[in-house]
């Protein structure tokens, strides 16, 4: 089902959280919503949920076009998954899962045997067969994260919902676990909106990325344009590393991978600007230069350690450092 | 563990310091403990029997028990729904009520017995309109009920208050997400994960309402074998110079103290194990 944001405001006191948001999640889209904290990512995503109240106005929220906004979270048949699982800590895993279907009214509440076969179904969707029994302290992180799921979708959930669901794990079991969501997305199909400070997160994971900075959503796209084609000064900022370069009053901006390094004899004037090697890293498939420009700025570079060790560089060498043409994605 | 981390003391420090503190202990604690008890049984076992056994010490015991069975349940209520009201939903005056929870921790309470008088007694607020319907409350079960509820009222809420705190509400909100309602929250999501600290909470409260005297005293009048709860009539007897009694009935008080603090180290020590378990 696909979610419809229209005008949704909402202010804490003096302080608003979100200004007039407007959004389209299409139906079985995987959509991120990303942003600095306070930017109102999350509160958006609880607003969706029914856990938190847009202020009154004419804001809506449709799933699949059925406004849902007096709709309280208890009957909205949305699958929510907490940062910190939120797991009921004195419940088994199986437990957990049924507590969805368990806490139906006496005639919509399935047979005991139909919520065993349930959980079962859902235990081994998320990958968890035979820990049904375990407490959830008896789980690793990434574990507890996918209980979470599976009682998320327990309830046969009209939207999926969840807020920074790999922040709280360590380096290696999230980018696993992320990659695991977006084939398990596929398969499932259902309409999917996280909530994500990390910008690499959101890129590779999603099809729809929602950048959003203080209370208002700063652009909508996919991935690759959004990473591309920023609209602002923001986004370029936001979404990877980026140099400023200051020429005047001017501003550009250049992204480390966009910038070629010759050697000083192959310098052009007419596109160029020698610079000098400043620092060296090379720990990884890429490398990154930092070289002082001749005004004193600095500039970070990433090229391949094969082009590096074609250049020979070392630290005080001149070099002829050339940016793309100037005319794609300026403000 | 290593013994020699720069935080601890030298041997006679150590020596002298666990000295002070054992024998601070024996002289507050242990002697006057043990005085009650021996002051008991001095005349033997079928003196301390029969003070027991006397009609007035077992209308004392009754009332003692009704009174505490009367308000260690609504406290239990009205601490549950205290500790809920402001650990799950922020509203202004939030902080005024939390201090206010603490009040009947700061009044003393002589004052907590008296302003049931000046409500309730005879030439109180309301006592020309409660004699005219013929309703005790003063020097009666009600006022004695209404004193304990006041003087016993934060243990429960204290105890669960911070408890609730830290807890947060995720749990609430993942069970609403999941479609509870508020009776299924409670019952299957809020109280599991509380009921350590609201045993220890209830523990102390039934505790305190049985030996609270001060504002019991206050209230109560006296009446022998009608308003006198235990510790008022251990007062009694001792003013009556029946030493013996006195004391067998404190002992009574004594067992309870000690019954609570071993129920109270069982529960410690039960939440401690599970706190281990929850991150």
């Amino acid at each position: 089902m696909s979610i419809s944001i229209q005008s949704i405001s909402k202010s804490f006191g003096a302080y608003a959280a979100l200004e007039d948001i407007s959004l389209e999640v299409p139906d079985g889209s995987l959509t991120a919503l990303v942003g600095p904290s306070g930017s109102g990512k999350t509160t958006l995503l609880r607003i969706v949920a029914g856990l938190d109240f847009a202020d009154p106005g004419p804001g809506k929220i449709a799933f699949h076009g059925e406004d849902v906004i007096d709709i309280p979270a208890a009957k909205r048949g949305v699958g929510f998954v907490f940062q910190h699982y939120a797991l009921f800590r004195h419940m088994s895993v199986a437990q957990n899962i049924a507590f969805g279907l368990s806490v139906l009214p006496g005639a919509a509440r399935p047979k005991k045997t139909e919520i065993r076969d349930r959980v079962k179904e859902l235990l081994k969707l998320v990958k968890l067969e035979g820990l049904d029994l375990r407490r959830p302290h008896e789980l690793s992180g990434g574990q507890r994260q996918r209980v979470a799921l599976a009682r998320a979708l327990a309830i046969r959930p009209k939207v999926l919902l969840l807020d920074e669901p790999f922040g709280a794990l360590d380096a290696q079991v999230r980018k696993d676990l992320r990659r695991w969501l977006r084939v398990f997305h596929d398969e499932i199909g259902l309409t999917t909106l996280f909530v994500t400070h990390d910008q690499e997160e959101a890129l590779e994971l999603s099809d729809q990325v929602v950048v959003m900075r203080n209370a208002r959503i700063e652009q909508v796209g996919k991935p690759q344009t959004v990473y591309d084609h920023p609209r602002s000064p923001f986004v370029y900022e936001f979404l990877g590393n980026v140099n400023k370069l200051h020429a005047g009053k001017d501003v550009r901006y250049v992204r480390p991978h966009e910038i070629d390094v010759l050697f000083a004899a192959e310098f052009d004037p007419a596109t160029d600007s020698l610079a000098r090697v400043h620092h060296l890293f090379s720990a990884g498939p890429i490398a990154t230069l930092t070289v002082k420009l001749g005004d004193g700025q600095f500039l970070d570079i990433e090229l391949s350690r094969r082009h590096l060790a074609e250049l020979s560089l070392s630290v005080g060498d001149e070099v002829a450092v050339r940016p793309p043409p100037f005319e794609r994605g300026q403000s | 563990m290593s013994r020699s981390t720069v935080t601890t003391e030298s041997a006679p420090v150590r020596l002298l310091l666990i000295g002070t503190a054992v024998a601070f202990l024996s002289l507050f604690l242990l002697l006057p403990l043990a005085a009650v008890f021996v002051e008991a049984f001095r005349k033997g076992w079928e003196v301390f029997l029969a003070s027991l056994h006397e009609e007035a010490a077992l209308d004392a015991i009754k009332l003692t028990l009704l009174a505490a069975g009367i308000s260690v349940p609504l406290n239990t209520l009205f601490g549950v729904s205290a500790a809920w009201l402001v650990t799950k939903f922020k509203f202004r005056g939030r902080s005024l009520l939390v201090s206010l929870i603490d009040l009947p921790f700061a009044v003393s309470p002589v004052i907590a017995g008296l302003v049931w008088v000046l409500l309730f007694g005879a030439k109180g607020w309301f006592g020309h309109w409660l004699a005219e319907h013929d309703i005790k409350i003063i020097f009666a079960l009600p006022g004695i009920v209404i004193a304990t509820v006041f003087v016993t009222f934060p243990f429960v809420a204290r105890e669960l208050i911070p408890l609730m705190e830290t807890q947060g509400s995720d749990q609430e909100e993942a069970a609403v997400t999941l479609g509870a309602n508020g009776w299924h929250i409670f019952w299957r999501v809020t109280l599991p994960n509380i009921k350590w600290g609201l045993l220890y909470g209830v523990l102390l409260c039934n505790a305190r309402a049985m030996g609270e005297f001060g504002a019991v005293s206050v209230v109560s009048g006296h009446i022998s074998g009608e308003t006198n709860t235990l510790p008022l009539h251990v007062e009694v007897l001792y003013n009556e110079y029946q030493f013996s009694a006195a004391f067998a009935c404190a002992t009574l008080l004594a067992f309870l103290a000690l019954i609570t603090l071993s129920l109270k180290t069982a529960v410690e020590h039960f939440t401690g194990h599970s706190s281990q378990n929850n991150h």
